[in-house]
């Protein structure tokens, strides 16, 4: 899970849906694991768009087409390139573990919801917000060629499609960026830098 | 220049701001639930650290619990058995399934007075902003911050903008505080609010009641606010007072003199404001896919309903709308129910009046609207009528405590005779994660807070609104306004 993240050059798989609510990138049923196992939420990433309720793969869906089924890995499909309010609705953290559990380093969208942005984070997949008219020529570039690559360099916060040459600036704050760049979680700061917490208050009642 | 409510509360418990980087904020109140904490405890045990301060976080199973005594093990059994065994092992108080303390977080928390004016409160589920309308900063979080605050009290985050919403005036009859969330979520879509703390004021929300409050800061989340402050007064301090963890005697005065410091400023600037009336607002229902598209329940849907899923460039198919052409990615992506858009998977169309239209299933409960003047509301509907032979009605508390009041005020019998079932409190119906699924295809008027693509299971189609709507469908079976039926 706590995968050092520097440079992505990668094809991407374009889900062009606005509002994507993170019950329709992993639904209820798929929430009752104890673990964090990738393979699992990683089958259930986008599952009942993916699948009928039979179990058959839903062809039309972009995940299912043959330009972007091939499973991600180096250089292919590390990136998906989404629709604006990525991630809205409940803060189940298990959508980010699906999105990592696939095999996807970089969402790049218009606009996440908050709690989902967090969660990427935390599970060191990078949220890139870029502009509507950058995220728009990125749906126009893969739908004219779905090889259209896009490189993500985190060190200088660039993020660029490679087929028009046209590059971005994304935001990040250095202090997440630190943490992504080398493998670091929150838990591991707060506790060496815990600072000074006022005293724990008495407990009132119940008892 | 004066602060916010917000600024009050943020300020008070940051322990320090890390130069370029998020605040280091001091947490009051930790709520665990069986569904995201399992693999947070399991965080601490990896990495060999306890809890820090385990009588600040309180624990219930809501989500997978059972709403009858005769229903099969949950598919999430083992997450309860985990969660029982994680709050032994740190020393956490675990309010048990089955117990008279069980509940949903969001309806126990401020009934036990757990959830107190001007604390910082989180939970790993995003309704957590219901906690804010007793004048607390409330906020959904990942499960891996809820790993970071049973290690360290704390949650690293950055500072979100300030939004204040004012609805002045007086609510008209049959309008209640969910319609208010939903008629201001559709003006402002459902990311209308991201980025920003929302303050909820105005004379309208002052007169609301605790509960109506509770519904109001429930749905902020629904418009991309993870939090959704109401500042405290009278009411949530006789709300509060009594209550088993509130502050007793001496104590409970300090307090309240403390609470009535938490309000904005009269000078204090928010980054938005925006004000609405309370005359505009009538009863309302939803009628797309996202809490944001929805209507008064006597209008039209729109001709041209906002927040479809429309993009130029990942297309797969074509289609006609209104005698043009257009090209549109989401049917091959949502359209697996049989549609080409959120109109399609709910079976409605442009400009259709929802009025008359038959209902399958009802459903009264969650965290939204499970508590007792939700009960009342819908009671007072029902009383003297009978359900419709063509509904099926999921009556669920949103705790124990409310159950026995339901019992108490006699609110079962007028259930009963009017030939509905009191279930047991949980989560239920309202994301489907127990045995009360809505099967594919059906539809569902429910007083839960999302009408997302299978959110009430698999295929299940589902309209939001108020107890008072709910209850008029109830006895009906179709969709009813109430006000045809209250007044």
């Amino acid at each position: 899970m706590k995968q050092k993240l520097d440079q992505i050059t990668s094809t991407c798989i374009p889900i062009a849906i606005d509002n994507c609510n993170t019950d329709l990138i992993i639904p209820a049923r798929y929430l009752s694991s104890t673990t964090r196992d990738p393979k699992f939420f990683g089958d259930a990433f986008m599952h009942d768009l993916r699948y009928t309720t039979d179990g058959q793969p839903i062809k039309d869906f972009v995940m299912n087409q043959t330009e972007y089924k091939e499973a991600p890995h180096e250089g292919v499909h590390e990136i998906i390139v989404a629709g604006e309010n990525w991630g809205s609705g409940s803060s189940r953290e298990h959508a980010a573990w699906a999105i990592a559990g696939y095999g996807v380093r970089v969402v790049i969208s218009s606009s996440f919801a908050d709690i989902h942005r967090n969660n990427l984070l935390n599970c060191f997949v990078l949220p890139v917000v870029v502009s509507p008219a950058f995220q728009q020529e990125l749906f126009a570039s893969i739908s004219a060629d779905p090889q259209t690559q896009v490189r993500v360099d985190l060190p200088t916060q660039t993020v660029t499609n490679l087929a028009t040459g046209k590059a971005e600036h994304f935001d990040i704050n250095n202090y997440k960026k630190y943490c992504l760049m080398n493998g670091l979680d929150d838990i591991d700061f707060l506790l060496k830098n815990i600072g000074t917490l006022p005293p724990a208050p008495p407990l009132q009642g119940g008892e | 220049m004066g602060k916010t409510l917000f600024d009050k509360i943020w300020d008070a418990h940051v322990v320090q701001n890390i130069p370029d980087g998020p605040t280091q904020l001091y947490i009051d109140r930790l709520y665990c639930h069986e569904v995201t904490s399992p693999q947070a405890f399991d965080t601490l045990r990896d990495k060999g650290i306890g809890v820090l301060r385990p009588q600040q976080i309180f624990a219930m199973p809501d989500h997978n619990t059972p709403s009858t005594s005769d229903a099969p093990l949950p598919v999430g059994a083992k997450q309860m058995e985990a969660l029982k065994k994680n709050c032994a092992e740190f020393g956490i108080k675990h309010f048990d399934m089955g117990t008279k303390d069980n509940g949903i977080i969001h309806v126990v928390g401020p009934e036990k007075g757990l959830s107190l004016p001007g604390m910082t409160i989180v939970c790993g589920d995003s309704h957590t902003s219901t906690h804010g309308a007793v004048g607390a900063l409330a906020m959904g979080i990942g499960t891996s911050e809820v790993a970071q605050v049973l290690a360290s009290q704390c949650i690293l985050q950055q500072k979100p903008k300030t939004m204040r919403i004012n609805v002045e005036g007086q609510l008209p009859k049959g309008t209640t505080p969910k319609d208010v969330a939903l008629y201001i979520m559709a003006q402002l879509t459902t990311s209308g609010a991201t980025g920003y703390a929302v303050e909820y004021a105005g004379s309208a929300i002052r007169s609301m009641s605790m509960e109506g409050r509770l519904t109001l800061s429930n749905l902020s989340i629904e418009m991309g606010s993870r939090a959704g402050l109401i500042a405290p007064d009278e009411i949530t301090f006789a709300y509060l007072k009594g209550r088993e963890y509130a502050p007793k005697g001496e104590a409970w005065d300090k307090a309240v003199e403390g609470w009535k410091q938490l309000y904005s400023d009269a000078d204090a600037v928010f980054d938005k404001e925006i004000t609405f009336q309370a005359e505009d607002i009538a009863p309302r229902i939803t009628y797309g896919t996202n809490p944001g598209e929805g209507i008064a329940i006597d209008e039209r849907i729109p001709d041209s309903p906002p927040a479809l899923p429309i993009r130029e460039g990942v297309i797969t198919s074509t289609t006609e709308e209104n005698g043009s052409t257009r090209k549109d990615s989401a049917p091959s992506l949502i359209g697996r129910a049989g549609g080409e858009s959120a109109l399609s998977y709910m079976g409605f169309s442009s400009g259709q009046r929802l009025l008359g239209i038959p209902v399958d299933y009802v459903f009264l409960g969650a965290c939204t609207n499970g508590r007792i003047e939700d009960f009342r509301a819908f009671a007072s509907v029902v009383k003297g009528r009978k359900k419709a032979a063509n509904v099926v009605a999921w009556l669920v508390p949103g705790s124990w405590a409310v159950r026995q009041q339901i019992i108490d005020e006699g609110i079962d019998k007028i259930l009963e005779d009017a030939g509905f079932e009191l279930r047991l409190p949980s989560c239920s119906a309202c994301l489907a994660m127990n045995a009360d699924k809505v099967p594919a295809g059906k539809l569902c008027i429910s007083t839960s807070n999302r009408n997302f693509v299978g959110r009430q299971g698999p295929g299940a189609r589902t309209i939001l609104a108020s107890p008072l709507t709910v209850a008029a469908a109830a006895v009906t079976g179709v969709i009813t306004d109430p006000r045809t039926i209250v007044m």
